[in-house]
């Protein structure tokens, strides 16, 4: 879909090229993560697919076409643009911000409006908002209209720079969700700079980490550039928690679930201290079929019929498309020492530390 | 004749019932000088801010020359054109708008360069051409300090046009320039009352017409 090849700049004043003889494939829907360190040339590689950079030497061939030989504006039209510091037309209402590229095309008002109306439920935004200026929102409304304006034309390919880089934490990563959802159901080919580590391996179905100069380190899916760094720098830019970083990208159901200390409301007192004592634990877990009641003090066991018992929910539970990141820091942080997996209700099993941390030596 | 005058009133409301169609016709005449030096200054500050954003090395140039002609004074300036273009109207207006290109230059380049480089580089990535650029981003944001820059302008020139009246012109001028020449105070009160209330007035109509222009800019600052 994107192909750089040879791909080089070099800044008038400057003897060194920032970009060096850059070769690249970014294939149809694919979301690909630049990053590396600040001044490596990240940006500088992204900002000459648009050309809002002019290459010095080079070829670079957007959907088929040479960039470089179409007029930038019409190139730049059929890109969509996210920038960190947004950008949005403060002159203009959120509603005329996100019809920017169709209207530049020439599209009609009604055809527009309706596009508007449909982009706004796709970035999760309020209707009311579309009246208003871009002052009147918050960093991250402003973001998603930054998003929204930028799939305006339904562009085959997205360029992203630092989009999420602007908003505090909570908001990014909430962002960076629904972005890699949003992702997932348009299939666009993104290429997205980033310097935060983790958001690269979050999003990136490959990941290219470049050296000072522009130069390509390591071009590969994130899981295999984690397990095997190809040298000592992509090993120093990782950073040392690569175990860690690898449990980001695995999901809970990909863990050994267990079904743990859990039986039947409907079960016995003696069944009940069997279970508990074949996992060594003082506490029962309830289940009504496949829905999870939630858990009693082993002492309590026995006393009485299990239904009667006035089960406590869990301090932690997790969905089984979380992340096992997520679910080491459930289960630290859990009195147990263990999270359950419920979707919807549904028990599916339960996660203990060394289940983790079997997952991060593998 | 002292007591007479002693006890004459500050404001004589006769004189000025009897004067009114003057005191229209004046009216107009220092609005029109005004309105005619200001637009043309406009159209010049225009034309030399567009040089000076164009090929940066100008602005320092350009705001030398109109800070020089800026700091003569208005007198001097009105009577060194006298051998030139006479005394009348053209030597009034072309001092008046050689006054207001410095405030109109640089609050025009002030509000082109004040658009942020963000607006500017989404812009861009968004397939604007660079004309379409400026007149559709940069002029419509710039437009809340342009019209600062006219409004300052406005109000500076109503002031001034009161000199005019050394040519025999001047507005409301006319009425203080008589009334210092015959000691009364009725003529001189009603000139730098009418001067001020126009000013005033112009300088509303400015916040106003700003606040229409740009409503995205209401409620910021």
């Amino acid at each position: 879909m994107i192909r750089l090849e040879n791909l080089r700049k070099v800044f008038s004043g400057s003897t060194r090229p920032a970009v060096t003889d850059l070769t690249m494939d970014i294939a149809r829907g694919e979301c690909v993560t630049l990053i590396g360190p600040s001044g490596c040339g990240k940006t500088t590689t992204l900002k000459m697919i648009n050309r809002i950079i002019e290459p010095t030497s080079g070829q670079i061939t957007v959907d088929g076409r040479n960039a470089m030989a179409i007029p930038v504006h019409e190139l730049r039209r059929s890109i969509g643009y996210v920038i960190q510091q947004i950008g949005l037309f403060p002159h203009r209402t959120i509603a005329q911000n996100i019809g920017t590229v169709p209207s530049l095309l020439g599209w009609d008002d009604t055809r527009i409006a309706d596009r508007v109306e449909e982009l706004v439920e796709t970035v999760g935004l309020d209707h009311e908002m579309l009246g208003r200026y871009p002052s009147e929102l918050s960093g991250g409304q402003q973001q998603r209209v930054g998003v929204a304006r930028a799939l305006a034309a339904d562009p085959p390919v997205l360029l992203m720079d630092e989009p999420f880089g602007a908003v505090d934490p909570i908001v990014r990563n909430r962002l960076q969700a629904e972005f890699h959802e949003l992702q997932d159901s348009l299939g666009k080919t993104v290429v997205f700079v980033t310097h935060d580590v983790d958001e690269a391996i979050f999003l990136g179905n490959r990941m290219a980490i470049l050296e000072m100069g522009g130069i390509l380190a390591q071009y590969d899916a994130p899981e295999k550039i984690l397990a095997e760094p190809a040298s000592m720098f992509v090993e120093r830019f990782l950073g040392g928690e690569r175990g860690l970083k690898r449990l980001s990208l695995l999901a809970v159901i990909d863990a050994g679930l267990e079904r743990g200390p859990f039986v039947d409301v409907t079960a016995g007192p003696e069944e009940a201290r069997r279970v508990m004592e074949a996992n060594a634990v003082d506490w029962l877990g309830l289940l009504d079929g496949d829905r999870l009641l939630g858990w009693v003090d082993g002492s309590r066991v026995g006393s009485s019929q299990l239904r009667d018992l006035e089960p406590r929910s869990f301090l932690v539970t997790l969905d089984s498309r979380d992340s096992l990141r997520t679910a080491l820091d459930a289960v630290v942080t859990s009195h147990a020492r263990v999270a359950v997996v419920v979707d919807d209700g549904i028990y599916r099993g339960m996660l203990d530390l060394e289940a983790i941390a079997g997952e991060v030596t593998e | 004749m002292t007591l007479v005058g002693q006890a004459a009133p500050l404001i004589d409301w006769e004189w000025i019932g009897r004067n009114m169609d003057q005191i229209v016709e004046r009216t107009w005449e220092h609005l029109g000088l005004t309105a005619v030096s200001v637009l043309l200054g406009l159209v010049i500050s225009v034309g030399l801010a567009i040089i000076a954003l164009r090929w940066r090395w100008t602005y320092a140039p350009i705001t030398w020359v109109t800070g020089l002609l800026y700091t003569i004074p208005s007198l001097a300036l009105f009577a060194l054109l006298v051998p030139i273009v006479g005394l009348n109207a053209t030597n009034a207006v072309i001092a008046l708008t050689s006054y207001t290109l410095l405030i109109i230059i640089r609050n025009l380049v002030a509000g082109i360069d004040g658009v942020p480089a963000s607006v500017t580089e989404a812009a861009d990535g968004m397939g604007y051409t660079p004309q379409a650029r400026f007149w559709r981003m940069e002029v419509p944001l710039a437009l809340p300090a342009i019209i600062a820059g006219l409004r300052i302008a406005t109000v500076t020139t109503v002031g001034l046009v009161t000199v005019t009246a050394v040519l025999g012109l001047g507005g409301y001028g006319f009425f203080i320039l008589r009334g210092l020449n015959t000691f009364f105070w009725t003529q001189i009160l009603v000139g730098v009352v009418l001067s001020v209330v126009l000013a005033t007035l112009l300088d509303v109509g400015f916040v106003w017409l700003e606040r229409v222009l740009s409503p995205w800019a209401r409620g910021r600052q």
